[in-house]
């Protein structure tokens, strides 16, 4: 458990303390305003990623990767993003999905395992959740190389967790990153564990961020709990790729609470209870803002009330849409193969009809 | 107008003229800026266009590939290469899981028009792993195309066109005949469409089915065939892997009612079976003969001083011309 203990934090930037206390200076970077926003975002997200593990036990949607405990991180970052900006989010990070755009019932129909729970919103470029680990992040070399090459003031954010930074592709990222200079930002919620496996498991380096060094771009580590210091840092990362200074890995210090899916029994590998209470009840993203706000007069109890009931009505909402949502046709798998449908697939689309109308399912 | 140039040099001119053309074009891989690629088919490319056009990567497949798929993302029009096929395999992923997928997990919302180059094929006397034939890990791959000429005139027209595809192309350049011959190729950008078979020689005894460096093989044994016992073969150059062009193999097959399928690739699960299985399906009742196949063995390539016992030779190809005509 000594990766959870509060000695070995190397050079860890934060902002606001677990009791709620500003400990650097914010120079009004951050008002009030921008505040509720990351309160309410962490609450709504908080909101949503417990009704979806209920949804599953009930069998209303398949399995599902939680991320209770990283709200922080996932709003904090995605809140320092602009609209045009690419996001290339992993399976946990809806949440940073959301708060980027993307709508509610479609998360809920990805988990849904509908078709149609990938689409981004119109003018949004929020790719669909990378399953395969760490993958993503060369193409979110891609998108910021193409954006530079074309003069268009975007950047683009890769999401990852520290499993993935054993993968080649984390590798290859970072130096296609640093050798073209892209404006990327490789956000790395390091939630202490892969599946089972711990990070003193994964990696023999103390940090994630030290290893920018290698690839000589910019590096730094973060209270990922911390909401202000994460939405600072990436900020901060963002001024810099557009100023043309290239790209950032950020190493977010956070902890997933639950299981890595429902699927999963966390307590084969650690001391669920024991670990998820220390994180709790000493890190706790939302607590922290919270007892930051009350104390400043920007928060009360009656508000908390009203903000999660209107959360409760909005995701049921959406829940409802989802589930009203016409099911996948089965004929759906043969479109969007190619951009023009070819022989071999207009037939076997045909036969799959043929075979269907028999079965007077059609 | 046009001019003589050899297979490497249409490839090159069809790139030229695809950056000179449309300024989102941009070529990229290991050694293809300054050196102009180990085969040379990017030469002076890098000089007339720049680095930032025509681009030395790090020697890194997967990041190549993937950084070319988020470029595709957002405009540009990648071409890579990569510098032998089976150097392709750290890229692999990238390719089936998401250059292959993209459009499809995005309902049509994004598309990856990429192209991918790479020399493919033996008898070039190679090292280990510079001879592979696997066009069926990709023909295997809804999502993407295949391509794969044998002569300069396809070479530049079938490119052009795989690099205004909206959808990912791996362009497989036969290294044998790189510069094995040259052909008339016109100056200006035509296109050859992707999906087209090509008979290339009209025959009435017989049907060979080929691509790539075997497309000689065939041509070579059929006009020995025809010296020798007067049979008349019908050559069809498949062109495009995948999808093939199921119309040009059945009507050739309905007219001959005899076929031999020669490839260089492993025999199990190689295209020849695909094609036999479409024969099946829509030709049956024309056949006289089982479908015979002549391709390259169930073996790695082996090293090249045994090479051209693992390849489909012309006599191989003639032996099968005659066990199918005497069945
Ligand atoms: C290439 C690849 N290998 C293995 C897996 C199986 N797998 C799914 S999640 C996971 C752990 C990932 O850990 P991490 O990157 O730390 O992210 P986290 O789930 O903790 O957010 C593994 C091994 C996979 N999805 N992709």
């Amino acid at each position: 458990m000594k990766a959870y203990s509060n000695e070995v934090e190397p050079e860890i930037f934060r902002v606001l303390t677990p009791d709620g206390e500003i400990i650097e200076t914010i120079d009004g970077k951050i008002d009030k305003s921008l505040m509720l926003k990351m309160y309410e975002g962490m609450l709504l997200l908080r909101t949503f990623d417990r009704k979806s593990i209920n949804l599953q036990r009930q069998g209303r949607i398949g399995t599902y990767a939680p991320f209770e405990g990283q709200e922080a991180s996932q709003v904090g970052s995605a809140l320092a993003l602009s609209a045009g900006d690419w996001m290339f989010p992993t399976y946990r990070d809806h949440g940073a999905a959301i708060i980027h755009g993307q709508e509610l019932y479609r998360v809920f129909l990805y988990w849904m395992a509908h078709f149609d729970g990938s689409i981004c919103p119109e003018g949004k470029r929020i790719l669909p959740p990378s399953v395969p680990i760490a993958t993503q992040m060369v193409h979110a070399v891609g998108t910021a190389w193409a954006s530079k090459i074309r003069g268009e003031k975007n950047v683009s954010i890769a999401y990852f967790g520290d499993g993935a930074t054993s993968e080649g592709d984390f590798h290859e990222a970072l130096n296609f990153a640093g050798v073209y200079k892209t404006p990327t930002i490789f956000f790395c919620q390091n939630n202490g564990y892969a599946i089972s496996v711990p990070f003193e498991k994964q990696s023999a380096s103390k940090t994630i961020s030290q290893r920018a060094a290698a690839y000589d771009i910019h590096g730094v580590r973060v209270d990922g709990n911390d909401i202000f210091a994460v939405w600072l840092t990436v900020k901060q990362a963002v001024e810099r790729a557009l100023k043309g200074e290239g790209p950032t890995l950020i190493e977010a210090i956070t902890f997933r609470y639950g299981a890595h899916t429902t699927a999963d029994n966390p307590n084969i590998y650690r001391d669920q209870d024991e670990v998820s209470t220390f994180w709790r009840e000493n890190r706790d993203p939302i607590t922290r803002l919270r007892k930051y706000l009350i104390k400043e007069g920007h928060w009360n109890e009656e508000q908390e009330e009203l903000a999660l009931k209107q959360f409760n009505e909005l995701i049921d909402a959406h829940l409802q849409k989802a589930e009203g949502y016409p099911k996948s046709d089965p004929l759906e798998m043969f479109n969007h193969v190619y951009a023009e449908e070819s022989w071999h697939l207009k037939e076997q689309k045909q036969e799959l009809n043929q075979i269907l109308r028999k079965g007077g399912k059609k | 107008m046009g001019k003589n140039l050899t297979m490497l040099q249409a490839i090159t001119e069809a790139m030229d003229q695809m950056l000179g053309h449309d300024d989102r074009v941009m070529i990229m891989g290991e050694d293809i800026g300054v050196n102009g690629g180990v085969f040379r088919s990017t030469e002076g490319l890098y000089e007339k266009y720049g680095k930032d056009r025509v681009v030395d990567t790090p020697l890194a497949e997967s990041g190549i590939i993937g950084s070319a798929i988020g470029l595709a993302l957002n405009g540009m029009l990648p071409i890579v290469e990569i510098q032998f096929l089976a150097f392709i395999y750290p890229g692999f992923e990238q390719l089936v899981s998401h250059a292959a997928r993209m459009r499809y997990r995005t309902r049509g919302q994004f598309g990856v028009p990429l192209l991918i180059r790479t020399p493919y094929g033996a008898g070039i006397r190679g090292p280990e792993l510079h001879s592979e034939s696997v066009e069926t890990f990709f023909a295997h791959t809804p999502g993407l195309k295949v391509v794969a000429p044998s002569n300069p005139y396809d070479a530049k027209g079938l490119l052009i066109s795989a690099l205004e595809d909206p959808d990912p192309v791996i362009f497989l350049e036969p290294t044998k005949l790189y510069r094995a011959f040259k052909e008339e190729v016109p100056d200006e950008m035509y296109r050859i469409p992707i999906g087209q078979a090509k008979v290339v020689q009209e025959g009435s005894d017989l049907t060979i089915y080929a691509w790539g460096a075997m497309l000689r093989e065939a041509l070579n044994a059929a006009k020995k065939i025809e010296a020798e016992k007067g049979w008349k073969c019908e050559v069809v150059d498949l062109r495009t892997l995948y999808p093939l062009d199921r119309d040009t193999i059945v009507q050739s097959i309905k007219k001959t009612g005899r076929a031999l399928i020669v490839h260089e690739a492993h025999k199990t699960a190689g295209l020849g079976a695909e094609i036999i299985s479409i024969i099946n399906d829509e030709a049956l009742i024309y056949l006289k003969a089982p479908i015979k196949r002549v391709t390259g063995f169930d073996v790695p390539v082996p090293p090249f001083t045994i090479e051209d016992h693992y390849l489909p030779t012309v006599d191989r190809v003639k032996q099968g011309i005659v066990e199918t005509l005497s069945f």
